[in-house]
């Protein structure tokens, strides 16, 4: 059942980033293109409520989808026990999350 | 002329003990290189026989119906899992033949692979069909155009070769993984209308070691001899377990079917 779960949940984060990577890179390319400074960046993101709403489903996302793959990855190719291998992805969980959260506060000037 | 390499177990050929705190080791050996004369309509069975009665009289391998039924024969031909009695030599397009025993199993004497190990996962999966008819019910009827049975059409024509399970990379990193065969097995079982305890056999496939650590690689769907495809049953128990997940949000107990 548990493992059920993890199995829906990394494939249902990987559904919710497909278009989220697309529109990150996107927005990357267009801002670079248009040579905004990182100071005009801020500026329109710290006032936009949808800015902290994208990157905070985004953030927590990324930080169920990457651990999960690496749990896998350190059972399969790393011949860890299972046990050991989910609470390093437990672990790497909350440090994405903590990253990544610090990543969004800094971009939306603590509207999240 | 055909040269022939086929794996020779070294030292001590008595049978591995086999108990938990024993396990078989790896075997030790070497490939043994042979040369003979190559016939017409040739299999790989007939030149492993044709080694052992004129040239290797101790040479060990297993054998029985020699026409593609029983799933004794299988080893790995040139580095892939095949059914030897059916693998005839010269649509291989090659004169050298390197033949071992099944990957991904311990080897008991020179091709003769250990299946206990593969037949325990079959047996958890597959092996307690259950019922709770008696022989006083009339003959249960399973129409073959209803859906359940169509899932399973070619599923259950598996011979239990243990082919896709030696060509199974995620057998090869997880030993524990219960592989292609079982879970084919298990999506056979849960399909079928007369069997009492398709909770019970779902829950087993979708455990830890169960089908969400198929990668769907294709491996067993590529070498399987029958043309069966173990990962569609796969994944069809992974849409089923996540269908169920889906359900028991809902509803946290799971009734049993009748």
């Amino acid at each position: 059942m548990t493992e059920t779960w993890l199995y829906a949940l990394q494939r249902l984060t990987a559904i919710v980033m497909l278009p989220m990577v697309v529109a990150h890179l996107a927005t990357i390319l267009y801002a670079s293109h248009i040579g905004l400074t990182a100071e005009a960046i801020l500026a329109r993101t710290q006032s936009s409520p949808w800015i902290a709403l994208f990157y905070t489903s985004f953030v927590i996302a990324a930080a169920i989808h990457a651990p999960l793959g690496i749990r896998m990855i350190l059972i399969e190719w790393g011949r860890t026990s299972r046990k050991l291998a989910s609470w390093v992805a437990l672990a790497l969980c909350i440090v994405f999350l903590s990253l990544g959260m610090r990543g969004v506060f800094a971009l939306t000037g603590g509207i999240a | 002329m055909l040269t022939v390499r086929i794996w020779r177990t070294a030292g001590d050929t008595s049978p591995p003990s086999n108990t938990k705190a024993n396990p078989p080791a790896k075997t030790k050996g070497k490939y043994q290189t042979f040369r003979l004369p190559q016939h017409d309509n040739q299999t790989i069975l007939d030149v492993v026989a044709d080694i052992q009665r004129t040239l290797a009289p101790d040479l060990s391998y297993r054998y029985a119906c020699r026409v593609g039924v029983c799933g004794t024969c299988a080893m790995m031909v040139n580095g892939k899992p095949r059914w030897t009695c059916r693998t005839h030599v010269r649509l291989l397009g090659t004169k050298k033949l390197t033949i071992a025993p099944l990957a991904n199993m311990p080897t008991i004497k020179d091709l003769v692979a250990d299946m206990s190990g593969f037949f325990a996962k079959w047996n958890q999966l597959g092996g307690d069909y259950r019922t709770h008819r008696t022989r006083q019910d009339p003959p249960f009827a399973i129409r073959p155009d209803s859906s359940n049975r169509q899932a399973v059409d070619e599923a259950i024509a598996c011979i239990n070769c243990g082919v896709c399970y030696a060509a199974c990379r995620v057998v090869e990193w997880n030993s524990a993984y219960l592989g292609p065969a079982a879970l084919n097995r298990a999506w056979t079982l849960v399909r079928d209308d007369r069997h009492a305890d398709a909770a019970h056999t779902l829950a087993t496939a979708t455990s830890s070691h169960g089908c969400a650590n198929c990668h769907s690689h294709g491996q067993c769907t590529a070498h399987c001899p029958v043309g069966i495809s173990p990962m569609a049953s796969i994944a069809g128990l992974k849409r089923m377990s996540l269908l169920r997940l889906a359900s028991t949000t809902h509803t946290p107990k799971m009734t049993k079917p009748a």
